[in-house]
């Protein structure tokens, strides 16, 4: 195993460091070997809608579970001409949200934008946008725990196994256990689809609120699991099916508010405590369509408790 | 009628120990074949390897599909050993705690393999999970409860349930009766008896108690040291030894 | 009137800012310069190593500065800049049986060829605070022998003389050996992948598990063969010259374990193998590494499966590397509100519809006490 260890210069390695510390980086940070075999790995994904393809995810200079996995298929797909928007909980300006985007100006100089229908690349954590996806956008998903069956069965060997022999039983049987102990399916994020009739998907934690969007998008999803070594997609136009019972069909589950800002009645809110009496507003969670339906004229019932 | 198993030339062997040599035999459909032999006879090794539970050595396990078509199971792949696993077979193991899910309902057991071939009404499932409960003689009540609330007795019958209710063609049974108190025993093959008989199963039942043969089985092997000493019907064997070790084992059982 | 919390970029700054100065500390007193964390602080940069996967005191030692002593942050830091490294190729296997070494010692034999050399080691130390390190550092030299550069032969090689050891299957192709850090890892994983990620897994977890082993978690009946420390070349091939270079010197531990026998009635009894090889001066990681390898081969020596974690194959080599742990741990405390509302509404809607059940029953209750 010794010949694997990688050695640096022993030299003047400090020099050497800075010289790539500073702009001296690749386009898109990652080198055009490992952008190429990203790139096979999210081809034989989209030729395979759902199937968890392996690939030799990279270290990067953010920490696991930030979106490593996001990060390093944006980086595959990024050209100089494109218009990034990254979000984080639907919000382009949360910390994570701006920290990614800041990585890829400061390493692929691309346009950002934080508007869903000028954008061409859409990183995202938990969220798809409000704004329908159209042909030529690419969205990228970022995936904590890529498996489905996880939580189900730990083994990594088993779980493949499930899948390559379509074994779902189990997954309906936590189904089943739900409804027999709550009345209802207990999942209200990351809840499992089959895509394409064949293989049983996480479509990440984004709310099931936010299931319905992915089925026959015109846009390509891309998932990317950084930690985990895991890379699955979505092509358009594809069949996207959020697992239920014919008696207890999947609901998309949302508050029963409209947003205080926009008075949005058809997007995903964020409840928001004012005070200590706990009085509650409700705002649109993804911060680009609620500032186009105010620029629109819209207007919610700003700042009346509810 | 033709048989719906037939295995032939089945071997199996543990580095020099024999597992199980040269075994041959024909299962018809709708019958019960018992196996007997004491610990450490071929028995389990035996059944193992027909289920797929273990690699054989050699020979063939020829099983005969819904379409009528003869399959050699041990040379399938294991995509289909394992479909025919969770619809025309079934495994009943001695230790429920090996056959169920310790942490799923009664409910969700035996809804387990109707919902992996596809049932996916959530109404029905309960009602036929309900129905089972009530065959194998355990309160509906219960259908939410964990087996893990129940009695040894009960944990077998829902084992059994949970088998069933897909109605399987086959079912193997490893010493179903084998960690029960003997007046539980009696009500489980009483029960087993009934279901084998409604439902038409051919089941092939791996045991070391010759009651349990002798209550059950149509056709009955006796295994010493991995080879199949003799066969017959049961009644026959049971009553007429004929090979000097079924002679002791059947005396000595009498004893007992 | 709620305005929607805006800033992020303004906060990140103002934190980097925050979090240099701390670094930094009090600026009185003088900064530390790398060559004295290289040199005084040398068992840490080796760990940052090791776990860095990257051979480089300075750079590690830079990771350390920078980390503010965080190890973990440091090997985090090494491994990034790592990954921007491109892949020259692989060298010859290194050879440990000519290593130089600062110390070898073998708990199996009292005295072994070439000599046992106990080398700089805390193993006899009392562990009292040495209050003059608080003032000088001073020390006075120690006693210095001639220079040994002869190579000691493996003590597990000459059990092997004897054929009570079983031998290691030698890998014909170096090339057929994958990189962990350059493929997937899958399962199950050969040995010389389990190895990698071994020597670059968190030294206190695979201490954990190799604790665990002796405690009965799978116990291998583990003795020491040999351990040992020094100086190794590092040769590799160079196509164009058409013969191997040595390209530089590491300084690395090996550690092999002589582990309980094994045979059958057909194969007479032989000692199997544990083996450890890290990075710099680290004689604990080495020897847990050894016994968690061992652990590990069970299948393969056609042991039982006893559940134990250290066997677990897929459980250890999924959660020894610490970088992935670290970032999957800390991660939760990224913002999670979304999903926490789509719970929210879906806990509210399941116990509204329980209230008003028992609102009926206990309306129904009523009614009946009424009556």
């Amino acid at each position: 195993m010794n010949q694997i260890m990688q050695t640096a210069e022993t030299g003047p390695s400090t020099d050497s460091a800075k010289a790539a510390g500073g702009e001296a980086y690749n386009f898109a940070y990652l080198d055009e070997q490992t952008k190429r075999m990203i790139r096979r790995a999210l081809l034989k994904a989209l030729a395979i809608p759902g199937y968890q393809v392996p690939f030799a995810s990279r270290e990067m200079p953010m920490p696991y579970g930030w979106g490593t996995g996001g990060v390093q298929v944006t980086a595959a797909c990024l050209l100089p001409d494109d218009c990034l928007k990254v979000i984080d909980q639907g919000a382009d300006d949360t910390t994570n949200a701006v920290s990614i985007r800041r990585f890829f100006q400061r390493t692929a100089g691309v346009q950002t934008t934080e508007v869903t229908g000028e954008a061409t690349l859409i990183q995202t954590r938990h969220r798809i946008p409000e704004t329908e996806l159209v042909a030529g956008q690419i969205l990228v998903y970022q995936v904590p725990i890529p498996e489905p069956l996880r939580f189900l069965e730990p083994r990594e060997t088993e779980t493949r196994k499930m899948h390559a022999l379509e074994e779902y039983g189990l997954m309906h049987v936590k189904l089943y256990e739900d409804i027999s102990q709550h009345g209802h399916i207990a999942t209200a994020y990351s809840y499992p689809v089959k895509v394409e009739g064949r293989y049983v998907m996480d479509p990440s934690p984004i709310p099931k609120f936010d299931n319905p969007k992915m089925h026959g998008s015109s846009a390509i999803q891309l998932f990317g699991a950084g930690r985990e070594q895991r890379i699955y997609a979505i092509p358009p136009y594809t069949r996207v099916h959020s697992l239920d019972f014919d008696d207890y069909p999947f609901e998309p589950m949302r508050a029963d508010q409209t947003c205080a800002l926009c008075g949005a009645e058809d997007s995903y809110l964020d409840e928001v405590i004012m005070d200590d009496e706990g009085t509650r507003m409700f705002v649109c969670s993804d911060t680009d369509y609620c500032g186009g339906r105010l620029e629109a004229g819209h207007e919610g019932q700003q700042g009346d408790a509810t | 009628m033709t048989d719906i198993l037939r295995v032939n030339g089945l071997s199996k062997s543990y580095g020099n120990q024999i597992g199980c040599a040269d075994v041959c035999f024909d299962v018809y459909p709708g019958e019960v074949l018992g196996i007997v032999g004491e610990s450490g006879s071929g028995k389990t090794t035996l059944l193992r390897c027909l289920a797929g539970h273990l690699e054989a050595d050699g020979g063939s396990v020829e099983f005969v599909l819904r379409d009528g078509v003869r399959r050699d199971t041990l040379t399938m792949d294991e995509a289909e050993r394992r479909q025919l696993g969770r619809t025309d077979w079934a495994f009943v193991h001695q230790n429920p705690r090996d056959g169920l899910r310790m942490a799923i309902s009664a409910g969700g057991n035996i809804g387990e393999r109707l919902m992996a071939i596809g049932d996916r009404h959530y109404g029905n499932i309960r009602a036929t999970a309900t129905s089972w409960l009530e065959r194998v003689e355990i309160d509906p009540a219960r259908i939410d409860d964990r087996p893990s609330t129940f009695s040894g007795g009960m944990q077998q019958r829902l084992q059994i349930a949970r088998n069933l209710v897909t109605a399987p063609r086959l079912v193997f049974m490893d010493e179903p009766t084998g960690g029960l108190d003997v007046s539980v025993q009696a009500r489980l093959l009483d029960l087993l008896r009934g279901l084998v008989a409604e439902l038409g199963i051919a089941v092939i039942i791996v045991t070391h108690d010759l009651a349990v043969v002798r209550m059950l089985a149509d056709r009955m092997m006796v295994m010493r040291r991995g080879k199949v000493v003799e066969s017959g019907l049961a009644d026959q064997v049971l009553d007429d030894p004929s090979h000097e070790y079924t002679q002791l084992l059947v005396s000595s059982a009498l004893q007992v | 009137m709620y305005v929607a919390v805006k800033g992020g970029e303004k906060a990140i700054d103002n934190a980097h800012r925050w979090l240099a100065e701390l670094r930094r500390g009090d600026q009185a007193v003088a900064e530390l310069e790398l060559d004295q964390i290289a040199e005084q602080l040398s068992l840490s940069v080796a760990r940052v190593m090791a776990e860095g996967s990257l051979f480089d005191p300075r750079l590690a030692a830079l990771a350390i500065k920078q980390a503010r002593g965080d190890l973990i942050e440091a090997i985090f830091l090494v491994r990034a800049f790592r990954t921007t490294l491109p892949r020259f190729g692989g060298t010859s296997p290194v050879n440990t049986g000519a290593m130089i070494c600062s110390r070898r010692i073998s708990a199996t034999f009292k005295d072994i060829p070439g000599g046992q050399i106990l080398g700089p080691t805390f193993d006899y130390t009392h562990r009292l605070l040495d209050f003059d390190l608080a003032e000088t550092g001073q020390v006075p030299a120690a006693e210095q022998g001639a220079d040994d550069a002869t190579a000691k032969p493996h003590v597990l090689g000459l059990i092997g003389r004897e054929g009570l050891m079983q031998a290691e299957h030698a890998t014909s192709n170096d090339d057929a050996i994958p990189d962990l850090t350059r493929e997937p890892l899958t399962y199950p994983a050969d040995r010389a992948v389990r190895l990698q990620a071994l020597a670059r897994g968190d030294e206190g977890f695979i201490l954990g598990l190799g604790y665990s082993t002796q405690r009965g978690y799978a116990r291998n009946h583990a003795f020491v063969g040999e351990l040992r420390i020094g100086l190794v070349e590092v040769e590799m091939d160079i196509p164009e010259l058409g013969f191997a270079i040595t390209i530089g010197e590491i300084e690395i531990t090996e550690c092999e374990t002589v582990n309980q026998f094994q045979g059958s009635k057909t194969e007479p009894a032989q000692f199997t193998r544990g083996y450890g090889l890290v990075f710099g001066q680290q004689e604990r990681k080495s020897i847990a590494m050894a016994l968690v390898d061992r652990a590990l081969r069970w299948r393969e020596l056609g042991e039982d499966y006893v559940g134990a974690p250290a066997q677990n194959e897929e459980f250890v080599l999924s959660h020894c590397d610490n970088i992935q742990a670290t970032g999957f741990v800390e991660h939760i405390k990224l913002p999670h509100y979304v999903d926490f509302q789509s719970e929210l509404e879906l806990i509210r809607r399941i116990r509204g519809e329980a209230g008003i059940q028992a609102d009926l029953e206990n309306g129904h209750d009523m009614k009946g006490a009424a009556e």
